[in-house]
C-alpha cells in the first residue's frame, strides 16, 4: 500500500488516479489526485457519502477488502483518530495511549502526551469514567505519542457540544504547530475547516471539486476574510439554496416527475 | 467585634443542609446489599432447622441438621471422609481444569482463524447434542472405570459451555478494535493478549460458571461407578445400609462445593471485569 511514487514523497501524501467503489453501479472515488505536503492541515469537506470516510480509510490503509485501483503515498508514520474515541474499555488511560509502544520510556512519552492534551493525572482512570471530550483527547494523545507524520482524522469532533469542540480547535491547532505532522481532517463543519486548515478540498463525483489556500491574517472568524471563503465553500457545496442534493425534497412539496 | 460576632452568627446558621432533589423510580437493582451471597443459603438453613425442630421436616424425610453435623463428625473420625473429600475434589479439579483449558483453545482456535472453525465448530456442536452422561458407558468400555474415566467425563462435561461461551464472547468483540490496532501497528501477539483475551474475557468466565456446574454433575454420576474412595463412594455405601444421614452429608459436601466454587468464579469476575459499569454495580 505505502508504494512510493517516483520515490520523492518522504514525508508527505501522493494520491494518483484513486478509484474506489462498492459496487458495480458507480465509484465513489472516481480518479481523485490529491497531494499534502509535509506538515500540511488540510481539511476535506463534502456532502454525505461523498466519499470523504472512503478516501480516509484508503489513506490509513484499512480498506483491503474494497474494490479498486490507483496509486497511495503515505508516510512511514501514520497515526488515526476515528470519530469514537476507540479507547479499549478494558485499559485504564495510560496503557491506552501507550497501547503497541515499544521501548522503556513508554510510559512517559504516554504520561507527556497526556499532559498535552491537558489529561494529567487522569492516567489511572477507566474510558468509561471519561467525558466524551476527555476521551476524545486520549485519542488524541495516543495518536500523538506515536509522532505521526500523517494524523488522520474522521470528523475526531463530531460527537462533541460546541464549546468542547472549540477547547478541542484550540489544542489541535497548538499540537500541531508543536509536532508539525501533516494532517488530514474530515468534518462536516465548513467554519471548523476553514479556522483550522492551511488548505480546504471539497469532494464531489469521487474527485477534488475544490481546492482552497486559507490564507487568513488571523484564524477565526473574526477575519474579514472569513465570511467570503465561507459562502465559496457552502456555495460548492451546494447549500446555500436551490441544489440541496437530488434527494431533498423541500417540505409541503411533491416531486416533480 | 462586629465581624465576630458576625461570623459567629453565619456559622450558627449554617448546618441545615437541606437535601430535596427529584429522584427518579429506580429500574435497576440498585446497590450492593453487604453479605446478600449468603443470604439465600442461610435461609434455606434457617428452613431446615426450624422445620426439623417443630416436626414439620420428619427425621424419615430429611435428617435433622445437628444429627447430619453428629453424623459429619462420626464420619470424620471414624471413616475417613476427608480423604473422600479430597478424593472428590481431586477428581473434580483436575477433570475442570482440563476441560477449561481444552475448551478454551477450542474456542481461540475457532474464534480466530475461519479454518480452525470450519473444522472444530462443527463437532463441538454434535458433541453437544450427545448429552455427556450417555457417553459414560462408551468411556466404561473405552477407559475402563478407574480414574480415567472420571476425568475425562468431567473434563469433556465442563468443556463445552467454556467452549460457547468464549468461542460467542470472541466474536462479539467489537471490530472496531481491531481495525485500531491495525492503524496502530500492533503484533498479533500483543492484539491477543490485549485486545482478544480481555474482550473474550466476560464470556470465558460465564462459561466457568456454568463449567464449575457442569463439573459437579459429571462427578456425581461417575463417582456413582465403583469408587473406592469420594464422597459418591460414601453415598452410595450409605445407600446400602440405608443410613439416610450420610447421604444428607454427602449431599450438603456436594452443595457447598457447587456453592463456593460459583462464589470464586464471581468473585474473579468481579475483580477481573471491574472496568465493566454494568447492573452488577
Ligand atoms: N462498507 C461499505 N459497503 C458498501 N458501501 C459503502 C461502504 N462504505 C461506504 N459505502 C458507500 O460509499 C459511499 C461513500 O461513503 P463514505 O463513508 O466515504 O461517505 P462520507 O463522505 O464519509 O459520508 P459522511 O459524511 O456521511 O460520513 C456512500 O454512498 C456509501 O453508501
Ligand atoms: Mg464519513
Amino acid at each position: 500500500m505505502a508504494t512510493d511514487v517516483g520515490g520523492l514523497s518522504a514525508a508527505g501524501v501522493t494520491v494518483r488516479n484513486l478509484h474506489r467503489s462498492f459496487n458495480r453501479s458507480g465509484g465513489v472515488l472516481n480518479g481523485l489526485d490529491l497531494d499534502i505536503a509535509p506538515g500540511e492541515f488540510v481539511a476535506l469537506i463534502g456532502r454525505s457519502g461523498s466519499g470523504k470516510s472512503t478516501l480516509l480509510r484508503a489513506l490509513a490503509g484499512l480498506d483491503r477488502d474494497v474494490e479498486g485501483y490507483g496509486r497511495i503515498s503515505v508516510p512511514e508514520q501514520v497515526s488515526v483518530v476515528f470519530q469514537d474515541s476507540r479507547l479499549l474499555p478494558w485499559k485504564r488511560l495510560l496503557a491506552n495511549v501507550t497501547f503497541g509502544l515499544e521501548g522503556r520510556d513508554a510510559a512517559e512519552r504516554g504520561l507527556r502526551a497526556l499532559t498535552e492534551v491537558g489529561l494529567a493525572g487522569r492516567e489511572s482512570a477507566w474510558p468509561a469514567e471519561l467525558s466524551g471530550g476527555q476521551q476524545q483527547r486520549a485519542a488524541l494523545a495516543r495518536s500523538l505519542v506515536r509522532e505521526p507524520q500523517l494524523l488522520l482524522a474522521d470528523e475526531p469532533f463530531g460527537a462533541l457540544d460546541a464549546l468542547t469542540r472549540l477547547q478541542m480547535h484550540e489544542l489541535l491547532r497548538k499540537l500541531c504547530a508543536v509536532h508539525r505532522p501533516a494532517v488530514l481532517l474530515v468534518t462536516h463543519d465548513v467554519d471548523e475547516a476553514i479556522v483550522l486548515a492551511d488548505r480546504v478540498i471539497l469532494l464531489d463525483g469521487g474527485v477534488v471539486a475544490t481546492d482552497l489556500r486559507i490564507d487568513l491574517a488571523q484564524r477565526s472568524q473574526a477575519d474579514p476574510g472569513f465570511a467570503g471563503l465561507r459562502h465559496q465553500l457552502l456555495d460548492a457545496l451546494g447549500a446555500t439554496g436551490e441544489h440541496l442534493g437530488s434527494d431533498f425534497i423541500a417540505p409541503g412539496q411533491r416531486r416533480a416527475s | 467585634m462586629t465581624s465576630t460576632a458576625l461570623d459567629r452568627a453565619v456559622v450558627a446558621e449554617e448546618p441545615t443542609r437541606d437535601d430535596v432533589r427529584v429522584v427518579r423510580r429506580q429500574l435497576g437493582p440498585g446497590p450492593r446489599i453487604r453479605f446478600a451471597f449468603w443470604i439465600g443459603p442461610a435461609l434455606l438453613l434457617a428452613i431446615w432447622v426450624v422445620g426439623s425442630l417443630t416436626g414439620f421436616i420428619a427425621a424419615q424425610v430429611l435428617t435433622a441438621p445437628w444429627d447430619v453435623v453428629k453424623e459429619f463428625g462420626d464420619q470424620w473420625s471414624n471413616h475417613d471422609l476427608l480423604g473422600n473429600i479430597t478424593a472428590s475434589l481431586g477428581r473434580v479439579c483436575y477433570g475442570l481444569a482440563l476441560g477449561t483449558a481444552a475448551g478454551f483453545a477450542l474456542a481461540l482456535v475457532s474464534g480466530l482463524s475461519r479454518l480452525g472453525e470450519a473444522v472444530i465448530d462443527g463437532p463441538i456442536q454434535i458433541k453437544r447434542a450427545i448429552p455427556t452422561l450417555a457417553l459414560i458407558p462408551l468411556f466404561v468400555a473405552w477407559f475402563g472405570i478407574g480414574e480415567q474415566m472420571k476425568i475425562i467425563t468431567i473434563a469433556l462435561i465442563s468443556m463445552i459451555p467454556i467452549y460457547i461461551n468464549t468461542h460467542n464472547g470472541l466474536r462479539g468483540i467489537d471490530g472496531r478494535y481491531a481495525e485500531l490496532a491495525e492503524t496502530l501497528d500492533i503484533r498479533r501477539g500483543t492484539f491477543l493478549r490485549h485486545v482478544v483475551l480481555p474482550g473474550a474475557l466476560p464470556g470465558f468466565l460465564l462459561g466457568l460458571r456454568f463449567a464449575v456446574t457442569s463439573a459437579m454433575l459429571g462427578l456425581v454420576v461417575v463417582e456413582q461407578y465403583n469408587s473406592l474412595s469420594g464422597i459418591g463412594h460414601m453415598m452410595t455405601l450409605a445407600q446400602e445400609y440405608g443410613q439416610t444421614s450420610v447421604i444428607v452429608v454427602g449431599l450438603v459436601l456436594y452443595g457447598l462445593y457447587g456453592f463456593l466454587a460459583d462464589a470464586a468464579v464471581r468473585l474473579v469476575e468481579r475483580k477481573a471485569l471491574s472496568w465493566r459499569r454494568t447492573l452488577e454495580g
